[in-house]
């Protein structure tokens, strides 16, 4: 009989600790092993939350590590739900995630619709598409810029060329009402390739048997598009909008890079603000409640979207 | 609708988690609106009852 890698492992221990380890259980080895991960993971994720949650309800400044810690109870948590900046800044992100994703799952989609069929430079175009996601958010973000520029940026000229306007009569990145699509543009541009390559694995997952049955049914292809395709993406596309959904909200270097959050406010998402508060006004305290706010808002959402997910996947 | 109140008398998980979710659905919408400031206010508080009865109500037997 062969000899299995457990054999091997056996032989390799030296006696000394062999004659040591066969008096534990199974249950405690398997705590021996998983205890340092265990360790990591309290230290690295649980500490720094609780430590933040504490904070939260303290005056603490992180510039001012010396001075008296006051204890304001849920004062800070008051002043942040009161205050009217903080509330745009929560509406400039619903409406950068809400748009990046719809525009990333309808391109992404088609993309991977259109790749998936056989042609001729099917690979080339796949590393093509997937290029702006393999680059650095800041190179993109300083690209675009110039990309943006009025009288030189590619971008407007190219907007002027379809439309007829003067290309320097409009700023995308310092115009208030067109700055939250420049921004929105970027994103879609940059990571509608992720989605797509999610969408191509969940379009490739589904046997061509399925589909060679519903010929046989004489089924049209929009009807095979929507009983057999789309049900069968769905769990994989839902996934991709969980992972862009998460990263969107946090979304904070391909910003700052573009508009540093203006004109005005009217691109300062909530990771912006936060930075701010807590690198630049060294409000601590107020900048951790903020933080448990996000927090708590992006756990919510991400459980009822997993469970959503589960439902679609045991259908 | 009676299976779902049947399942919130007997602490069901399916009814308890659609209540959860809703709650959570409710403050983030109040919390990104762009409409009225007291709900605003209010969304954190919602959503953070909605997200902890959700762990909890998790546990709960089908």
């Amino acid at each position: 009989m062969s000899e299995t890698a457990m054999d091997r492992i056996a032989k390799a221990t030296p006696p000394r600790v062999a004659r040591r380890i066969k008096g534990f259980s199974d249950r405690t080895i398997a705590w021996i092993f998983v205890a340092p991960t265990i360790f990591l993971l309290l230290a690295v994720n649980i500490f720094p939350l609780i430590w933040t949650i504490r904070l939260s309800f303290t005056n603490y400044r992180a510039n001012r590590p010396n001075a008296e810690l006051d204890w304001v109870g849920l004062r800070n948590y008051q002043r942040i739900l009161n205050d009217g900046d903080i509330w745009q800044t929560m509406q400039a992100t619903a409406h950068f995630l809400f748009w990046t994703l719809f525009f990333q799952v309808l391109i992404g989609f088609a993309l991977a619709w259109l790749i998936n069929r056989k042609f001729k430079g099917n690979d080339l175009w796949t590393t093509i598409i997937v290029l702006p996601m393999m680059l650095s958010p800041a190179v993109v973000g300083n690209f675009w810029t110039l990309l943006y520029q009025p009288q030189i940026g590619l971008f407007n000229n190219i907007v002027a060329y379809f439309t007829g306007a003067d290309p320097t009569s409009f700023s995308m990145i310092g115009d208030v009402a067109l700055a939250p699509w420049a921004i929105v543009i970027v994103d879609t541009w940059m990571w509608t390739p992720f989605v797509m390559l999610i969408c191509l694995a969940g379009l490739r997952s589904i046997p061509d048997s399925i589909y060679e049955a519903a010929e046989c049914d004489r089924a049209s292809k929009w009807r095979q598009f929507w009983t057999i395709t789309v049900p069968m993406v769905l769990p994989f596309l839902m996934l991709a909008v969980l992972f862009r959904g998460i990263e969107n909200f946090k979304m904070f270097d391909l910003v700052v890079q573009l508009t540093g959050g203006g004109p005005g406010n009217t691109t300062t998402l909530t990771s912006i603000e936060l930075k701010r508060e807590a690198f630049e006004k060294w409000r601590t305290g107020y900048s951790s409640a903020y933080g448990i706010i996000l927090f708590v808002t992006v756990f919510g959402l991400a459980s009822i979207y997993v469970k959503a997910l589960n439902k679609v996947k045991e259908r | 609708m009676s299976g779902f109140l049947n399942g919130l008398l007997r602490f069901r998980r399916g009814s308890w988690e659609l209540v959860a979710s809703i709650l959570i659905a409710l403050g983030v919408v109040m919390l990104m609106q762009p409409w009225v400031l007291w709900a605003f206010t209010y969304s954190f508080i919602i959503t953070l009852v909605g997200t902890v009865m959700f762990i909890i109500v998790s546990h709960f037997p089908e």
